[in-house]
């Protein structure tokens, strides 16, 4: 479904240049959830940003449904491939009503039918009808995550692509948007990139998963590796005992 | 353990809005000696005010009220804003969540530590800048003399709040209070901030209050835990005991945390129940 080959991002140019991805591959097939981890600076943004067209110089390749990319996307991209960003409220605009963010999409797809595909889909990100003509600042974090999730899938795509979508959300509202992104890619079908820092939300989603470390892959393992702890590379062993919490000396 | 570090009896905040009174934190008590104590909570459950409170910075127009709120023998609520200039640093600092806008950005690191020692011991210049280097490499920073010339900008994120531990231990305060001090930082530097926080508070036998969101970090850091939800402090228990906690609030926060153990399963989701905010009587 995604395939992505020697993938090279630098921004700037002449001697301030910074390498933010030096050379990444990776593949991830249909329905599967991919996870890209690593630390502030590792570039596991940026790669999504390239997927996705947000970032548009990059080097190599980048296949999305079987069709090499290039520096504009088009409509037809943007139906098949979302996003979910990570602060919600830097990423909904504040003068907008839900109703309009939502609207936004449909018309730019010109899908047709507004109406009842917003009402479905704050009926599926578990959002009240009253909460269609309200702004994002009379929403809680967590309300805003679900509406930026509606908004990501009301067009339908098949590929959905997470950047940090819970790390600005207390943990109590984290475990209801993580079920929620777990319910939605089974119903839909979806293929997922999810990036995040935190390797136990990488694990619970995901089937396999590559630790970036300064633009480079570390490691790719599956789920399963990471559960039975079984991380090859020492960086990885050292993410991971960083997640397992504080150890006294 | 003598006399308590950090005294609160019924400690009230509130913030008078055009409708109503929110009451941000509503009547909790607690202690802190020569230990490390985590307060926790999610966003909005008081936690960061209750820090405030004590150091006298609640923001206008918050009112602050309590039965008891004594740093030591100083009682914060009487005290003069001059009294409490000089209980700032000496009894107690404060270190902030994200170093990034807490710190001075067109102030040199070493100006800044400098300050905040001169501001209660009157040192000439040349030694409050040997303090500030030693201070530095109480952090465990490698190359201090360069760190203490540059500006905030120049740093990373782990190493700008070291400069900040630096700089709130520099006038030796008997408590520290930290609020969020890692949740800006990468997993493996907040463990290294962390192992020096803990350092230090051992060393110099420091009271230490420690606000956090993360209850597990705080269970693995802290001697005790008091969990706050809605303004109140629903436990209080030995870190130890983490696992045998009995308010469901706190059940709850601890069963939606994802682990590597049970991957792919639903996550217990927390059901706020209306009677946790209830006076207990």
């Amino acid at each position: 479904m995604i395939e992505v080959e020697n993938l090279r991002v630098r921004f700037g140019r002449g001697k301030g240049a910074v390498e933010a991805v030096r050379g990444l591959s990776f593949a991830v097939k249909e329905r599967e959830t991919f996870g890209l981890v690593g630390e502030s600076g590792s570039g596991k943004s940026t790669v999504l940003r390239a997927l996705c067209g947000l970032v548009r110089d990059f080097e190599g390749t980048i296949r999305v449904a079987s069709e090499a990319q290039r520096r504009t996307r088009t409509d037809e991209f943007h139906r098949l491939v979302q996003m979910v960003f990570q602060d919600p409220f830097g990423s909904l605009h504040p003068r907008h009503t839900v109703d309009r963010i939502l609207g936004e999409p449909i018309a730019i797809q010109r899908l047709g039918n507004a109406d009842l595909r917003i009402a479905r889909a704050l009926f599926e990100v578990g959002l009240g009808p009253s909460f269609r003509f309200r702004y994002p600042h009379q929403l809680s974090g967590g309300q805003r995550q679900r509406v930026s999730i509606a908004r990501a899938l009301i067009v339908e795509p098949r590929i959905l692509l997470l950047d940090e979508p819970t790390s600005a959300l207390d943990v109590s509202v984290q475990a209801e948007i993580l079920n929620l992104l777990m319910r939605l890619r089974r119903e839909r079908a979806l293929t997922t990139i999810l990036v995040s820092h935190n390797l136990a939300v990488v694990g619970h989603l995901c089937d396999r998963l590559l630790v970036m470390n300064a633009g480079r892959a570390v490691e790719e393992m599956t789920a399963e590796d990471l559960r039975t702890g079984a991380p090859r590379e020492e960086y990885t062993q050292a993410l991971l005992r960083a997640s397992e919490g504080y150890r006294r000396l | 353990m003598t006399s308590p570090l950090l005294t609160v009896e019924g400690l009230r905040v509130s913030f008078p809005t055009r409708t109503r009174v929110v009451e941000a934190v509503r009547g909790i008590g607690f202690t802190v000696g020569r230990e490390k104590v985590g307060l926790v909570g999610e966003s909005g459950s008081g936690k960061s005010m209750t820090g405030r409170a004590i150091v006298g910075l609640v923001p206008p127009p918050g009112k602050v009220t309590a039965g008891r709120l004594m740093l030591g023998d100083v009682d914060v609520l009487r005290a003069s804003a001059r009294k409490m200039r000089e209980v700032r640093g000496r009894r107690v600092s404060m270190v902030l969540q994200d170093p990034r806008f807490s710190l001075n950005p067109v102030l040199t690191v070493g100006a800044q530590i400098a300050e905040s020692y001169r501001a209660h011991e009157r040192v000439p210049r040349a030694k409050a800048r040997d303090r500030a280097l030693e201070m530095l490499r109480a952090v465990r920073i490698r190359d201090p003399e360069r760190v203490h010339d540059a500006y905030p900008h120049e740093l990373s994120g782990g190493m700008g709040q070291r400069v900040m531990i630096a700089m709130m231990l520099a006038p030796d305060p008997d408590l520290l209070i930290a609020d969020e001090p890692t949740s800006a930082l990468d997993a493996t530097v907040q463990m290294q901030v962390l192992a020096i926080l803990d350092d230090l508070v051992t060393r110099r036998g420091m009271g230490l209050l420690f606000i956090s969101h993360d209850l597990r970090l705080v269970g693995a850091f802290c001697d005790r835990v008091l969990v706050m939800y809605g303004g109140r402090i629903v436990e209080t228990l030995a870190a130890a005991d983490l696992e045998r906690a009995a308010h469901p609030y706190t059940r709850g926060l601890l069963a939606a945390l994802p682990s590597l153990g049970r991957a792919g399963e639903p996550l217990p989701v927390l059901e706020r129940d209306p009677a946790w905010l209830e006076d207990q009587r």
